[in-house]
């Protein structure tokens, strides 16, 4: 989408310049910008998607029985929606599309280290999702074993489970190179004068995030090829009548997929960490510790994979050292928000759209944070374990996390490269309505998981149908602010309020170039003299 | 209901309320700072920052110190009581729970098995877990206790029940197709009303054996005795019923008689009811005679 301008952007603006013309000049582009704007398409298509596949469950779920699904469909969809959001959305979201856009930028360097693998990432990206989309219109129809592929049943099932997983495993490949190539950026490519301790706390998110995409997801490949093996050529590895053993498995997957919640939020809060400090005109508070606490979190977020499986029979003593080390990485989480709080202290806070949707990130990751205690403690952790209880902990995390912080980025960062920016107030009617119907719809989940409503649940038992009413009631509310945010936003990106090269009056060097950015982004090589957070002289926009 | 009585969820509640309680006052005290320095230091009030201070080292140390011990109490506490799921009393009633996909059955000591799991009030009960295929979950919310019931795995759980009455029963671990519908009850009774339920000979009861085969065998998850649908067809008047089948692709009418029902107990797969997913598993256990006491029973189910 190129903004519909009656004057066309500066000449040397990264819409215009490259040898290629027409599709191919995107398809084919190894500039950081253009390759951030096909992932920021291709991820919020996916998460558009999502979000349809998930009002879906939530009108099945508004009463008891039979709604507009039957079971295998309802199995089915809940799969997909864990799949498309987890592996095409939010773990590729934030590194693709406002990594690839920004971090360059912001370290002043010209494009990451390795723009042709850059842009192979994407197409890998792209080619695993196609997989998993045909998949679900081929074969056996759509994997019906949710997201977590849980042998031996996902060795059984007859639908077309094989392909998805195969799918996923490509997906993995990309992101194994994006972090080779940020990380190779991030310690190669800094600007002089740009130091450690001057990176913007954006980018330190990204670098720990890099690390774990690099360390864990070769382990959840392996997983997902044992899965096809299981299933093509009846190996047994998982199958307690061959001497194998299911529990394995469940190791196996969490040993990527609970660090990968990691990649889901630490860039969040690397984003959370930036607007913050913009829209109190003041320097981030404890820079240090939140660079430090995400590194921190990136480590011994590795070694907590064992608490998804208190009830699994793991031995007692692998739940008690999982569970000690679960509320050690509490500690940096808390150490962050602290943090986060405190920068607004004396400062002059404007409450745009950026800074709503990242304050209630504070509120709704902390909920997230705090009902994630209970599943940290063995003793409660039983009772809510595979329940509705999950699934609204997840929400607040994820979505109230990584989402709403996607959603501020979206309006921070992306009037940077159309030159056009949304209208305010519009956006604060979104925030709101979404801010209301994501309490409604997650906080009544936490209440029935408490009730003892088990999840994955196509049906259930009359006393929990007022709360699932509720529930998708909330849903509708948020998809209603969603809808709105959405119009306002691109309508706003292609015709709306021109801005200059610094409208927010950010310190990073984003801010310092021309907006939209040059190809090149600088015209000579930057050179650092102040941190990130310093808006001493700066002025208020 | 004996209120000394040491059961599971007087173990469990105690730690949900200090978690919620501890959790709730910090989760307050975050958003009332937040949104008091947003309403104190909003830009209309507040047109320049009058701090520029970047960090406080005594601060770092009191919010990373003060969480420490915080979460480590939980731990503690936490810990402590999981040790007291684990530790089943000695006295304990043993009862194996088999899961299959989707039914439960529980058997008792002397041989009786039923589809609810029928236990003496005050008496600590203690539930071996057996999967037939996949893994499933046993949970009873009102005791706080969920083991996961794994194939080729030796899981237990133990509760006791403080006052007569039911609770739900559910399938906890994502089973497939019947998954919601694998629920099943706990039903507490005075101990002389467990004892005389325990020695009572099977086959007495009025409704017949047919009906006992059904019920214990799990066929009840999935087919109706009322009419209504679930995963697989009623039961409701079966008997000499003209249904459209699929065998190996090809769709043929049928009148249900009692070589069908024998092979849909035996073959699953071989005809499956049009417009229904082929799912069942084979029933080898059922002999020829428990088959026919079934047929009887279809018979007398308009």
């Amino acid at each position: 989408m190129k903004p519909t301008d009656q004057t066309p952007p500066p000449a040397a603006s990264f819409w215009n310049d490259t040898g290629r013309s027409g599709i191919t000049a995107w398809l084919f582009s190894t500039d950081h910008k253009r390759i951030g704007l096909l992932y920021f398409f291709s991820v919020f298509g996916f998460f558009l998607v999502g979000v349809v596949l998930g009002l879906l469950l939530r009108i099945e779920l508004m009463a008891p029985g039979r709604t507009i699904m039957g079971p295998q469909t309802y199995n089915a969809l809940f799969t997909v929606h864990g799949v498309v959001m987890v592996f095409l959305f939010i773990i590729p979201g934030f590194q693709g599309s406002f990594g690839n856009l920004i971090m360059p930028i912001q370290i002043g360097a010209r494009d990451v280290a390795f723009p042709r693998l850059n842009l192979f990432s994407w197409w890998l990206y792209m080619g695993g999702a196609a997989i998993i989309l045909t998949s679900l219109f081929t074969g056996g129809g759509p994997p019906d074993t949710g997201w977590t592929f849980y042998l031996p049943f996902s060795s059984r099932t007859g639908t077309n489970v094989s392909l998805a997983v195969f799918g996923v495993f490509i997906v993995g490949f990309s992101s194994i190179a994006t972090g080779v190539n940020f990380v190779t950026t991030i310690h190669r490519l800094r600007a002089e004068g740009m130091t450690w301790g001057r990176l913007p706390l954006f980018v330190w998110s990204l670098y720990a995030t890099a690390w774990v995409q690099i360390l864990a997801t070769p382990i959840l490949g392996i997983t997902l090829v044992l899965i096809i093996a299981e299933r093509l050529l009846g190996t047994g590895l998982f199958d307690p009548s061959r001497g194998g053993d299911p529990l394995m498995y469940q190791h196996l997957f969490w040993i990527y997929s609970h660090p990968a919640v990691y990649i889901m939020i630490l860039p969040a809060m690397g984003v959370i960490s930036d607007i913050i400090p913009v829209f109190a005109r003041k320097p981030i508070f404890g820079y240090k510790m939140i660079a430090f606490s995400s590194l921190a979190i990136a480590a011994a977020g590795s070694l907590v994979w064992g608490h998804h499986m208190f009830t699994s029979g793991m031995s007692d003593t692998a739940i008690l050292v999982f569970s000690f080390l679960t509320f050690v990485v509490a500690i940096p989480s808390a150490i962050k928000v602290f943090n986060w709080v405190s920068t607004l202290y004396r400062g002059s806070i404007s409450l745009e759209a950026p800074m709503l949707f990242s304050l209630s990130f504070i509120l709704l990751f902390s909920i997230g944070g705090l009902t994630g205690l209970i599943q940290g403690a063995a003793a409660t952790d039983i009772h809510v374990h595979d329940t509705q209880f999950v699934v609204g902990h997840f929400h607040y995390v994820i979505f109230g996390g990584s989402g709403f912080a996607f959603f501020a980025a979206m309006h921070y960062w992306l009037p940077k490269f159309y030159g056009r920016r949304y209208a305010e107030k519009p956006a604060i009617i979104a925030w709101a309505l979404m801010f209301v119907g994501f309490n409604i719809l997650y906080f009544s989940m936490i209440v029935l998981g408490l009730e003892g409503m088990p999840r994955r649940y196509y049906d259930y038992l009359p006393e929990f149908a007022p709360l699932n009413l509720l529930s998708t009631i909330g849903s509708w509310i948020l998809a209603a602010g969603l809808v709105l945010l959405l119009v306002n936003l691109f309508r706003g990106l292609r015709s709306g309020e021109r801005v200059g090269s610094n409208p927010w009056g950010g310190a990073t060097l984003e801010w310092s170039i021309p907006t939209p950015p040059p190809t090149e982004n600088f015209e000579e090589e930057p050179v650092v003299s102040h941190g990130p957070y310093d808006f001493r002289g700066a002025g208020i926009p | 209901m004996d209120p000394n009585l040491y059961t599971t969820t007087r173990a469990v509640d105690p730690i949900f309320m200090l978690i919620f309680g501890i959790s709730l006052v910090l989760l307050m005290g975050i958003t009332a700072t937040m949104v008091g320095f947003v309403i104190r230091y909003r830009r209309s009030r507040a047109p320049e920052p009058t701090s520029q201070v970047a960090s406080n080292i005594w601060l770092e140390i009191v919010w990373t110190a003060l969480p420490t011990i915080i979460v480590m109490g939980m731990f503690y506490y936490g810990w402590a009581g999981y040790l007291t799921l684990r530790n089943v009393p000695k006295d304990a009633l043993e009862v194996t729970a088999t899961a299959r996909m989707w039914s439960w059955s529980f058997a008792y000591a002397n041989g009786k098995t039923s589809p609810k799991l029928y236990v003496p009030v005050g008496k600590p009960v203690l539930v071996h877990l057996v999967s037939e295929d996949v893994i499933h979950g046993f949970y009873v919310p009102a005791f706080r206790v969920k083991r996961d019931v794994v194939p080729g795995m030796k899981n237990h759980v133990w509760f006791v029940a403080d006052k007569p009455g039911s609770s739900d029963l559910f399938c906890s671990v994502y089973c497939g197709l019947g998954h919601s519908a694998m629920v099943s009850t706990v039903e507490a009774v005075p101990e002389a009303e467990f004892q005389s339920w325990l020695s009572h000979v099977e086959g007495e009861e009025k409704q017949g054996e047919g009906r006992e085969l059904l019920e214990k065998n799990g066929c009840l998850g999935c087919h109706s005795l009322d009419g209504s649908r679930k995963v697989g067809p009623t039961f409701k008047g079966i008997w000499g019923r003209n249904v459209t089948v699929v065998t190996g692709g090809v769709e043929r009418t049928i009148t249900v008689d009692e070589a069908y029902v024998k092979r849909s107990i035996r073959e699953p797969a071989a005809d499956v009811v049009k417009g229904y997913p082929s799912v069942m598993p084979p029933y080898p256990a059922l002999s020829d005679k428990d088959i026919e006491e079934i047929v009887d029973f279809f018979k007398e189910l308009k």
